[in-house]
């Protein structure tokens, strides 16, 4: 890449993935809020739901960003259709897929909110509730994948989405109870699973020892990125430039061509405890 | 010369409607459009035509009097 | 063949211990015109005047005209629902002159172009829904294959768009308009809905012409017509009027009344209550009725008892109106129960000074606001109720309940709940 170096695309990666994130955790609060007809005098209904439908495609807009950016980064080789068909990947196959799968659904959602005229309100409706599915699949995908999991402003970032969706959701269940018990229950157990699952999964998982290689993480990119103290923030400069500046110019120790990911998780040259994209 | 009307089987009173166009619609106790069916005027047309959008459930039509 | 300048006509020739069979009925009547020799039918219709005997009085010939007119395949649907509780017209009839309407259909059917029929009965009438087949049976060869559909008992069912709308394999429930049945109706087909009456005068004026239709009648209002009279008279019953007829009349050929009535609640469920001595002045067509702000609607003549309480009866009746709404239109369903219990406020004695405004106010809320009549009928009658019953309303509202409202109803009242009444569609507000 000429005119981005592949830090800067991978700083962009991750930065427009955490705005995605945010954007996309408003767009399901705001959501919330519009299908229970919350309003107040600031903001009455059409402002909640034509704010809901502006976030929305906001947020789309930063997924966009984020998907581009990470395939023009060269620095790992992660091809367009990557974004859209999940698994298929060799840089950590489940976790980049679960995006995938996060970004099939939104578009599902977004695209048949825009033809909501062609489609009709029953065909709109019941896309629509495919938003409960793709934001907590973001959220994985973003603990699971991001290089920064255990950096402290994207778990409290991640912390701050899971908060503010889990005490919507609550509102909701609880509002109306019991309207639709079953379907209430089922709510209501599918976020107790899904905090389960995040609270379980976090300390072994990506916070745990070794994840970048336990995720999938290729050979190459994972012996080339020099070891980076786990805390730092991707803004302060001039050590990353250096170093990322010498992994693109020198080959890595691995038998592996630049552009082929192994996949493998036993590489020659791997560290451990190495962070990585 | 247009109207608004709404579809009442459709609606599911989210009010949207009123708050876009209160110079045609209000809302009763309940929640629900009452509609002022006076042909619309040509300001009111922008506005009635986002009430339309607005509308989850697409309720609220806009009618060429007959 | 008999072309009666006079009564009867409908019921000419019937026989109440069972159906004409297809031969009799051609005996008495005369083979139904070919399409040829009444290929003006439409026309003959319109200067006949004739009106739709379902309750909304809609001309005739502009119905015909509209389906025939419309895009599609056309089906001619005979609504013998009659959902009305204090009706018995049409039951009568399909149970004892069936070839008559269907022979309405069959001429309704080629005037527009159709080439099918549907035939609708209430599940809960077997009698005629028995003679409905049976008479099918009977038919000729050549004509459009009729289908008999046994609609559930829901006092909605008889509403035309609901019936349309059930037909196409929807809920037993009324539809927004447009589009109409007579452009899309049944599985969008265009269909035209009569009521079984309605066919039955069409099949008269088929072979007899529009002179002799309105020969009878009153000049805004011309022909006969079914009417039930019902309550508190030594023979309730089906009788045929003509229009314009004094309503006193009726009511000695109905063997006069049983005591002296409190009240007549004229054209059914959606009509009016008026008071006796008003409604033994009255003339049965709407012009004369519009004084008394009735109509005849379904042709309900309901004569209240001297034993009854108008004030229990008319509760019960706001209660049973807002139980048999489909619940599909917020003013509708909040409305109803509302001006229910305002009601049963006054009945029990609590009500206070502001009750009459805020049932007047409740009934503007509700009235005009739902996708059907239901709602403007209930409001209409109910407040006719307060109006002509007003001083026992005020008895009421002062001494609380008296001695007879716990009597036993004498409105009838069905136990007809709405087939598929699910949760989804009693409640309004999103999951």
């Amino acid at each position: 890449m000429n005119v981005l170096t592949s830090q800067t695309a991978w700083y962009l990666t991750r930065a427009t993935g955490a705005v995605s994130l945010l954007l996309f955790t408003a767009a399901v609060v705001l959501g919330i809020l519009d299908v229970q007809r919350f309003s107040s005098r600031r903001w009455p209904r059409f402002v909640i739901d034509g704010v809901h439908r502006r976030v929305s495609l906001l947020a789309l807009a930063f997924l966009g960003a984020h998907v581009v950016t990470t395939v023009i980064d060269t620095f790992v080789s992660i091809p367009l259709i990557d974004a859209f068909i999940p698994f298929i990947g060799s840089y950590r196959p489940i976790w980049l897929g679960l995006g995938a799968v996060a970004l099939d659904l939104a578009l599902a959602v977004v695209i048949t909110s825009l033809a909501r005229d062609q489609i009709g309100y029953r065909g709109w409706r019941a896309v629509h509730w495919l938003s409960y599915a793709c934001w907590p699949i973001a959220i994985v995908h973003g603990l699971g994948t991001g290089s920064d999991a255990s950096s402290t402003w994207l778990l409290a970032l991640t912390a701050l989405c899971v908060v503010a969706v889990a005490a919507a959701a609550i509102w909701r269940l609880a509002r109306d109870w019991p309207q639709a018990r079953r379907a209430r229950l089922a709510g209501a157990a599918a976020l107790v699973a899904f905090l389960i699952f995040l609270v379980a999964w976090l300390p072994g998982g990506p916070l745990g020892a070794d994840w970048a290689k336990r995720s999938g993480t290729p050979a190459r990119a994972a012996a080339a990125v020099p070891p980076r103290a786990t805390t730092t923030t991707p803004l302060t400069g001039s050590t990353n430039e250096t170093s990322t500046g010498s992994s693109s110019e020198s080959p890595s120790g691995g038998s592996s061509a630049p552009g082929e990911g192994s996949g493998s998780v036993q590489g020659p040259g791997e560290s451990e405890g190495q962070e990585e994209h | 010369m247009t109207r608004v009307r709404v579809n009442p089987i459709a609606c599911e009173a989210h009010g949207m409607c009123a708050e876009l166009l209160p110079e045609r619609i209000t809302l009763d106790e309940w929640g629900y459009p009452i509609v002022d069916d006076r042909p619309l005027t040509a300001e009111q047309l922008a506005h009635a035509e986002l009430a339309v959008r607005a509308c989850p459930v697409f309720a609220v039509l806009l009618e060429a009097a007959r | 063949m008999i072309a009666a300048a006079t009564l009867p006509r409908l019921l000419a020739g019937i026989d109440p211990s069972g159906p004409l069979d297809f031969h009799q009925h051609e005996l008495l009547h005369g083979p139904l015109p070919s399409s040829r020799e009444a290929a003006d039918l439409i026309g003959d219709l319109e200067r006949a005047g004739l009106r739709g005997h379902g309750g909304a009085s809609f001309p005739s010939a502009r119905k015909l005209q509209a389906v025939a007119q419309a895009r599609g395949k056309q089906i001619v649907l005979i609504n013998a629902v009659e959902a009305e509780p204090a009706s018995e017209k049409d039951r009568l009839l399909v149970e004892c002159l069936p070839h008559l309407v269907l022979d309405g259909a069959v001429a309704a059917a080629r005037a527009t172009g159709a080439r099918e029929i549907a035939f609708a009965v209430r599940d809960g009438a077997r009698d005629a829904y028995g003679a409905a087949a049976r008479a099918i049976a009977e038919r000729p060869r050549g004509e459009p294959p009729i289908t008999l559909f046994a609609i559930p008992d829901s006092y909605v069912g008889g509403q035309e768009t609901a019936l349309v709308n059930y037909l196409s394999g929807g809920p037993l429930r009324p539809t927004f308009t447009p589009p109409r049945p007579d452009e899309q109706g049944i599985n969008r087909r265009p269909t035209l809905v009569n009521n079984a009456e309605t066919l039955a005068h069409l099949a008269l004026i088929a072979r007899n012409g529009e002179q002799w239709f309105r020969s009878l009648g009153a000049p805004g209002q011309p022909g006969s017509a079914l009417v039930t009279v019902a309550g508190a008279v030594v023979h309730p019953g089906v009788y045929e009027i003509e229009y314009g007829s004094p309503l006193a009349s009726l009511l000695t050929v109905a063997g006069g009344p049983l005591g002296t009535p409190r009240g007549v609640l004229l054209g059914g469920y959606a009509g009016s209550w008026v008071p006796y001595e008003r409604a033994l002045e009255a003339r049965l067509d709407d012009a004369e009725l519009a004084v008394l702000r009735a109509r005849v609607l379904a042709g309900v003549i309901f004569f209240l008892g001297e034993e009854a309480c108008p004030v229990a009866e008319t509760l019960r009746l706001a209660r049973w109106m807002a139980g048999q709404s489909a619940r599909q239109c917020g003013p509708c369903l909040h409305g109803l129960d509302a001006l229910a219990d305002e009601l049963a406020t006054i009945a029990s004695g609590h009500g206070d000074g502001g009750t009459l405004q805020r049932l007047g106010r409740l009934g503007e809320l509700t009235a005009g606001r739902g996708a059907c009549a239901h709602p403007d009928g209930a409001v209409n009658c109910l407040l006719s109720a307060l109006e002509t019953f007003e001083h026992d309303f005020a008895e009421h509202a002062r001494s609380g309940p008296c001695a007879a409202c716990g009597l036993p109803a004498t409105l009838p009242l069905p136990d007809w709940h709405l087939p598929d009444s699910s949760p989804q569609r009693r409640r309004l507000r999103s999951l």
